[in-house]
């Protein structure tokens, strides 16, 4: 599971080699998708007369965290309500806008439908929406109304993708061949002027002197003869080969890069990076405990019982993630994998009970012996996470950006300035302090950060 | 030329016929190495088909595979929670307010938990009665995850469910109301209200019910004598603080007398304040901690003690009270009984005699005297023991009267001295239950063992003292599959509710009143307040008459006869009634008085010793010996009991802790002691005794092996409280001087390091005030918890290789005082003199003073160990606190040689996940009491006293996070913590309004050896004694 730092980096390099070829063969798709998908929409808005674009928009405002327009979720699947209703309960239009705007309402006055409705969602109640007029409410049924684009669009890019991995696939192999024949030729082209130019010297009657070669003192014997040679180079080479052995030795038990596979897989990329969500949100003991803790799977739940799949971003997935299989159906097996181990019956939207922790690889290992606060550097100190676990945001796979050794919190401690301002434990110290060291500016060592005490007890 | 010379090397080699040096001569390395054993069997090893080749291939396989697997790291797992609970942040500890009332002791609490796990035991200072944990409070955590404890009901032995106890049970129950039988509870005091309510439901349910209460260690007598004096079963409190006179017979009040907890009202009055502190004058037999702390010391028989009580009754009456009394003992009784005038209702008379004339006596002398310090109006009702009730029990039980036992927080095989009767008489019921943690001596022989709760797993209130209510919550879930009494009987009652229900139900019907339910849980505590109390209060009518009637009890007193030798029983701090027998902290708890730990032993004075041969010897690898006893109570006769000769101890009486001598349901380590309560004949702790010495000499772990203090005056300094008062501190607490340039200078004033600048910052001080220092030992279990102090085991501990970071010295003066002993050393001269006078100077006195001193790591500016390091892994830091990094150390043990006030301790061993030390560290269960945030230590490191750094370290944070300064008190460690009564204070000196600032420049304060020069952080307050006579 553990990588060690030197094989990373010949995987780097295949990696790199690799992107370069992907690069000169990847060919561009026209997005026909999207237009089509105009088009449809503009049709349903002329039938139920609401701007489905507008409806669109509203309902991904403020419907899309409890309803979706073909599953239930929180609340029930809403594609084609208006006309559901009216076939099936005989409901109008009017017992939907009033029902939207004051749902609570609606049940408290007995209103049958809606106290059935209620019940059978487990008495989640409807958030009320009164600043919705009811132009508001006609686009968002208008958009409801248009038939589900959402599976078509899906298709179409799966379409795509299929055949955009196809063909990166065949244009490597052509590539590839293609250069293997065109070194072969050249080797062969190489071997032919040789074989001609001998051909022309023979017969031109020049002698290679090959026994006068023969006679040269060969070159390693000269090495073994030159003792003073043999001094430094082995000299040298001991050098060389105890500085590797340093090196290698001096990694041991150094996990940078370690970046083990996770029983599900996270990503902090498009948690932290594509969506913008604040480490804090899920590690929220960082503020306040010296650990950052792995969020415990109901913190997941706060999104992911209304985000059931991946969609993606809006360009799509890049090449490289399908290279590596990171497609939207990859995702979502992960989140369903999450369903499983919270317990979470996605068809009742309800938990069963039957959960099943995960068991995360723990990648910051820090030993027993070194006390370490998160609560003190991020919540004391105001600093960014990224500073010791580097871009995360842009982390696919998580793994270890710092050495986490001794000398790298040192080294941290004496040129860090202690973040005094608006800080009352500061006032009196920072200011003695500031007149002992005739500086204006404290870094953590001269607050005594570098004190054994402060972390090893 | 040859020699013809023979050389010898000892005198005893010139004796041609001893037969040692023969021996040594013929067999010079007596022990063989046992060749034999691994290549007498011939045939065994040529068959065999290891071959040499074949085991250096292993060899060789196994070093390559072991060296693979170090340079690849383990794969650690991390699984958070499936819900995070709300209120559980990993890394946050959380503190619960519960109640320990476990039948002896009685406290609130309260409970540090990390991740759910409950780690640590605090004082609960809202607590206006209780609120303090002694030893074995602080140890009690650890019984929790006890590996030994019951996992689940056993029927004969055999595992059973719940449900199929419940179901015999209420089978039993419903046949039995039936025929009219008898069901009886033989149970602990609970003082419970809720429990009391729920017998009274039973008993109305099933009609022929019989609730029995007793108490291992019986307090009986006072409380009959406040029966009869007051009308309800309860025990008169004390608060000592109000007292300038205190007067014991015989009580052990800063023990476990009544219940303990009176140590923190003590220590109060002790520390003299505007020129005043409360004198203490202690009869006793035994030398107790109680007696240890007085000024002045009366050495007498129990006998002697009622007739000195007489005595002082008469005094104080205007009676004539005729006793055969000594000289000496009339006149400190006539001391006694003067000051005790003069002080009028600023003193307090008590008693720990097991005699009900006794008590009465004290209580109408308490009266009489209308003494502040004494409190009948709300009493304790911590014990409840009925031995009548219980001898009628047995009686009836043995009748074939009783069809069902169940038993609760009791141990009556272990703890009743007809143990034998008992068990015969459980042999005549058809239905036995008992409930307990721990498989037991009474769970061999009953039926159903129901595993029970430890009291961290369990619900229940208290009314420990009328009016003041105590409510016990759960802080971590059952973690074996056991249930608690209460809910039990709930249960076969038929109930629905939890026992938690019920409390509540309790609580708000009541007790309560218009209080919040949801306060008093937080709080953990519940008070009425003083009108309510006392208005509830009815003056029994009979009390004047009873009182009158003294006569009869002062002549029955004054006329004891005493037997010849009289035998002590009493309770250790450190073990009580020996419920947690098996808790490795308490075990290795060394006993604050004699200092031996893992044993219980006869205390002996050294008249006596000498009379009937006993001896006690420090042998070559420094262990302590002493000759075995053979004890005879009544006919019961203990074998082998090893005997510590104990200045002090009157002459005429031996001493015995009872608690020792557990055998059932322990791991080998735990069996330790003999069973004292097999003497214990009427729960009376005083009995008529036969001593014979037996042969063989007993092995003791003593951790401290020389007694007195050699007249080094500058180790403990000390004053009476007249020359405090009247003379300025250079004379009573002088510097010490140094010789520099030729010229005497004081210590202080020399230095030969540069000092750091501690101006800026914080400045960590700790104070000891050995005034108020009672030698409890709270302090150093406490320190045991917090600090993942691994426990060695005896014969570790006999190799003085124990690992506490606090240690509390106590010394004997060996003369009458220490004062004398000082002068006497200075009085020496001339090398005869000296070695005469010296070797005089290691006995202890007769009747000895003693002081007690906690020692840790004194955190010295200028640390000799510092400086030794040869790897720097112990340093300074500028916030006054000498740094430990264990990673860094080699082990050389330099430093621990270095340091003057030898606190530094070395891990010989891993005392963690090794079998060679099964105490708690070594099993999953026993390593979730580790506090989480101290390194647990290796092999090969030394450790030592950290100043709690991750304390201080942590309080540092929680300002940081807040942003603001830090406000006094805040600043705590373990031990400051655990100190009831005020002796340990800690704190930032850098802040000049604290508290431990302005006790640094009290006049009584004094560094250990300051004449070293070390500068140190930690400071003492001179002892003074207030010896003042009348």
């Amino acid at each position: 599971m553990k990588k060690v730092s030197y094989r990373n980096q010949i995987l780097t390099l295949f990696g790199c080699t690799f992107t370069f070829l992907l690069l000169f063969s990847t060919s561009l798709y026209a997005q026909e998708g999207e237009a089509e998908t105009a088009a449809v929409e503009e049709q349903a808005a002329d039938a139920s007369g609401g701007d489905a674009a507008k409806g669109k928009q509203l309902f991904n405002q403020n419907c899309a965290a409890c309803h979706a327009l073909n599953r239930k979720m929180t609340g029930p699947a809403l594609a084609n309500v208006e006309a559901r209703l009216a076939e099936e309960e005989g409901l109008d239009k009017e017992w939907l806008y009033s029902w939207i705007k004051n749902s609570a309402g609606m049940i408290s006055s007995g209103d049958a439908y809606a106290v059935r409705i209620y019940n059978e969602y487990n008495q989640a109640a409807m958030t009320a929406f009164p600043t919705l007029s009811n132009a508001d409410i006609d686009d968002i049924l208008a958009y409801t109304a248009a038939p589900p684009p959402a599976p078509a669009a899906a298709t179409a890019a799966a379409q795509t993708t299929d055949g955009a991995t196809g063909d990166t696939g065949i244009s490597n192999e052509l590539i590839l061949g293609a250069l293997v024949v065109v070194f072969a030729l050249l080797v062969m082209m190489l071997i032919l002027v040789n074989n001609t130019l001998r051909k022309i010297a023979e017969a031109n009657g020049v002698v290679l002197e090959k026994a006068k070669a023969e006679k040269r003192m060969p070159l390693w014997k000269a090495f073994a003869k030159n003792q003073f040679l043999v001094l430094v180079s082995s000299i040298f080479l001991l050098l060389a080969a105890a500085y590797f052995a340093y090196g290698w030795f001096m990694q041991v038990g150094i996990d940078q890069g370690y970046a083990p596979i996770q029983p599900i897989h996270y990503s902090h990329k498009i948690h932290a990076g594509d969506n913008k969500i604040e480490c804090k949100y899920c590690h929220s003991s960082a503020r306040v405990s010296k650990h950052s803790g792995i969020p415990s799977l109901n913190v997941c739940m706060n999104c992911h019982k209304s985000i059931y799949e991946y969609t993606g971003n809006p360009e799509g997935p890049s090449a490289e993630d399908l290279a590596k299989g990171y497609t939207n159906e990859f995702y979502t097996a992960e989140i369903k994998k999450l369903y499983k181990a919270v317990g979470w019956d996605e068809e009742n939207q309800r938990y069963t009970g039957e959960s099943q922790p995960v068991e995360w690889v723990r990648i910051h290992n820090l030993p027993d012996l070194a006390y370490f606060n998160h609560a003190q550097h991020v919540t004391v100190g105001e600093i960014e996470c990224q500073t010791c676990h580097g871009p995360v945001e842009e982390m696919e796979i998580m793994y270890q950006y710092a050495p986490l050794t001794m000398g790298w919190c040192i080294e941290c401690h004496r040129d860090t300035n202690i973040k005094v301002e608006d800080n009352g434990y500061y006032e009196k110290i920072h200011e003695a302090l500031s007149k002992k060291y005739g500086v204006d500016k404290l870094t953590a060592a001269q607050m005594g950060g570098l004190e054994c005490g402060k972390c090893h007890y | 030329m040859a020699s013809n010379k023979i050389y010898w090397k000892s005198e005893a080699e010139l004796n041609p016929n001893d037969s040692i040096i023969e021996t040594l001569r013929q067999n010079e390395f007596p022990e063989d190495i046992p060749v034999d054993e691994f290549l007498g069997d011939k045939e065994g090893l040529s068959s065999g088909n290891t071959n040499r080749r074949d085991f250096l291939k292993y060899v060789g396989f196994s070093t390559a595979a072991a060296t693979m697997a170090a340079c690849e790291g383990p794969v650690r797992k991390s699984i958070p929670y499936v819900v995070q609970p709300e209120r559980i942040v990993p890394g946050v500890a959380n503190y619960y307010a519960t109640t320990i009332a476990n039948g002896f002791d009685f406290a609130s609490i309260l409970i540090k938990t990390r991740e759910g796990r409950p780690i640590k035991v605090e004082n609960n200072k809202d607590a206006k009665t209780l609120g303090s944990a002694n030893a074995r409070i602080q140890a009690s955590v650890l019984s929790l995850y006890d590996s030994t404890r019951l996992q689940g009901p056993t029927a004969n032995g055999e595992s059973i469910e719940w449900d199929a106890l419940d179901g015999a049970a209420k089978t039993k129950f419903a046949s039995l109301q039936a025929s009219g039988g008898q069901i009886a509870f033989l149970t602990q005091t609970y003082a419970s209200p809720s429990t009391n309510r729920l017998m009274a439901d039973f008993k109305e349910k099933f009609g022929n019910v019989n609730h029995v209460t007793y108490d291992a260690i019986s307090e009986e007598a006072a409380v009959k004598a406040y029966e009869t004096l007051y009308g309800s079963r309860a025990l008169a409190d004390y608060d000592f603080s109000k007292a300038e006179l205190i007067v014991s017979f015989g009580a052990d009040f800063l023990a476990d007398w009544q219940g303990g907890g009176y140590d923190s009202g003590y220590a109060r009055g002790r520390v003299p304040a505007e020129g005043k502190m409360s004198r203490h004058i202690q009869f006793e037999s035994n030398m107790s901690l109680t007696g240890a702390n007085a000024d002045k010391r009366v050495p007498l028989t129990p006998a002697e003690q009622k007739k000195a009580l007489a005595s002082l009754y008469g005094k104080l009456n205007g009676s004539t009270v005729s006793t055969d009394l000594k000289d000496s003992i009339k006149e400190a009784v006539d001391q006694a009984a003067e000051q005790i005038r003069n002080a009028g209702a600023k003193a307090v008379v008590v008693t720990g005699l097991n005699d009900l004339d006794a008590q009465k006596l004290v209580l109408s002398i308490n009266k009489m005297l209308n003494s502040e310090a004494f409190d009948a109006t709300s009493p304790r009702y911590i014990r409840q023991g009925n031995s009548e009730a219980l001898a009628a029990l047995i009686q009836d039980m043995k009748a074939g009267n009783v069809g069902a036992l169940i038993m609760d927080g009791v141990n009556p095989m272990f703890t009743l001295p007809n143990a034998e009767e008992f068990a015969e008489a459980v042999g005549k019921v058809d239905m036995t239950v008992a409930f307990s943690t721990n498989q037991n001596e009474t769970t061999e022989i009953c039926q159903y063992v129901a595993a029970s709760n430890h009291y961290l797993e369990s619900w229940g209130d208290v009314e420990m003292k009328k009016g003041h209510y105590s409510l016990t919550q759960p802080a971590i879930r059952e973690l074996f599959d056991t249930r608690q009494f209460q809910q039990a009987v709930l249960n076969w009652m038929d109930s629905e509710q939890s026992y938690y229900e019920y409390i509540k139900d309790t609580w708000s019907t009541t007790i309560l009143g218009d209080s919040s339910w949801d306060k008093a849980l937080h709080d953990g505590v519940y008070s009425l307040s003083g009108d309510m109390a006392a208005s509830s209060e009815q003056e029994n009518p009979e009390v004047a008459a009873s009182m009158e009637d003294m006569t009869a009890s002062v002549q029955r007193l004054a006329r004891t006869a005493g037997a010849e030798m009289e035998l002590i029983l009493y309770s250790k701090v450190g073990m009580g009634d020996g419920q947690q027998a098996g808790n490795p902290w308490l075990q290795e708890f060394p006993d604050p008085i004699t200092r031996v730990s893992w044993d219980n032993y006869l205390t002996i004075s050294r008249a006596d010793a000498d009379k009937l041969g006993f001896v006690n010897e420090n042998v070559a690898n420094g262990g302590l010996d002493g000759s075995y006893a053979t004890v005879t109570v009544n006919g019961v006769r203990l074998n082998k009991v090893p005997v510590i000769i104990q200045p002090g101890q009157a002459p005429g009486t031996i001493g015995m802790a009872l608690g020792f001598g557990r055998r059932v349901g322990m791991k080998p380590e735990m069996m330790t002691g003999v069973n004292a309560f097999k003497l214990y004949n009427g729960f009376n702790n005083i009995q008529s005794v036969q001593l014979e010495k037996s042969s063989g000499m007993h092995e003791f772990a003593c951790i401290q092996l020389h007694k007195t203090l050699m007249g080094r005056g500058d180790i403990i300094k000390e004053t009476t409280l007249e020359i405090f008062n009247t003379r300025d501190h250079a004379e009573w607490n002088p510097v010490p001087k140094v010789s520099l340039d030729h010229q005497e200078v004081p210590a202080t004033s020399v230095d030969l390091w540069d000092s750091f600048d501690r101006s800026i910052g914080h400045h960590f001080n700790m104070s000891i005030d050995l005034n108020a220092c009672t030698g409890c030992g709270a302090c150093v279990i406490a320190c045991h918890a917090e600090n993942n102090v691994p426990v060695v085991g005896k014969r570790e501990v006999r190799r003085s290789r124990d690992m506490h970071w606090l240690r509390i010295d106590r010394y004997y003066s060996s003369e009458d005082t220490f004062t004398e002993d000082v002068e006497k050393k200075e009085g020496l001269s001339g090398a005869i003199e000296s070695k005469v006078g010296f070797g005089e100077m290691e006995q202890a006195a007769a009747n000895p003073q003693v002081a007690f001193q906690p020692v840790m790591c004194q955190h010295c500016n200028h640390a000799p160990c510092e400086t030794v390091c040869p790897v720097a892994a112990t340093s300074h830091s500028r916030q006054g606190q000498n740094h430990m990094a264990y990673n860094r150390c080699v082990g050389t043990r330099y430093c621990a040689n270095n340091c003057p006030y030898k606190v530094r301790r070395f891990n010989w061993f891993l005392y963690n996940n090794n079998d060679e030390f099964d105490y708690h560290m070594n099993n999953d269960l026993g390593k979730m009491v580790i506090n989480p945030d101290v390194t647990v230590r290796s092999r090969g490191v030394i450790e030592k006293c950290s100043l709690c750094i991750q304390m201080t370290q942590k309080t540092i944070l929680d300002a940081k996070k807040e942003g603001r300064e830090i406000r006094d008190g805040e600043f705590q460690t373990a031990c400051s913590n655990a100190c009831s009564s005020g002796a340990i204070v800690f704190g930032d000196i850098n802040d000049k309004e604290s508290q431990v600032a302005k006790l640094k420049e009290s006049d009584r304060m004094y560094h250990l050896l300051e004449s070293v020069g070390t500068q140190p952080n930690v400071f003492y307050h001179v002892k003074v004694r207030n010896t003042e006579e009348a």
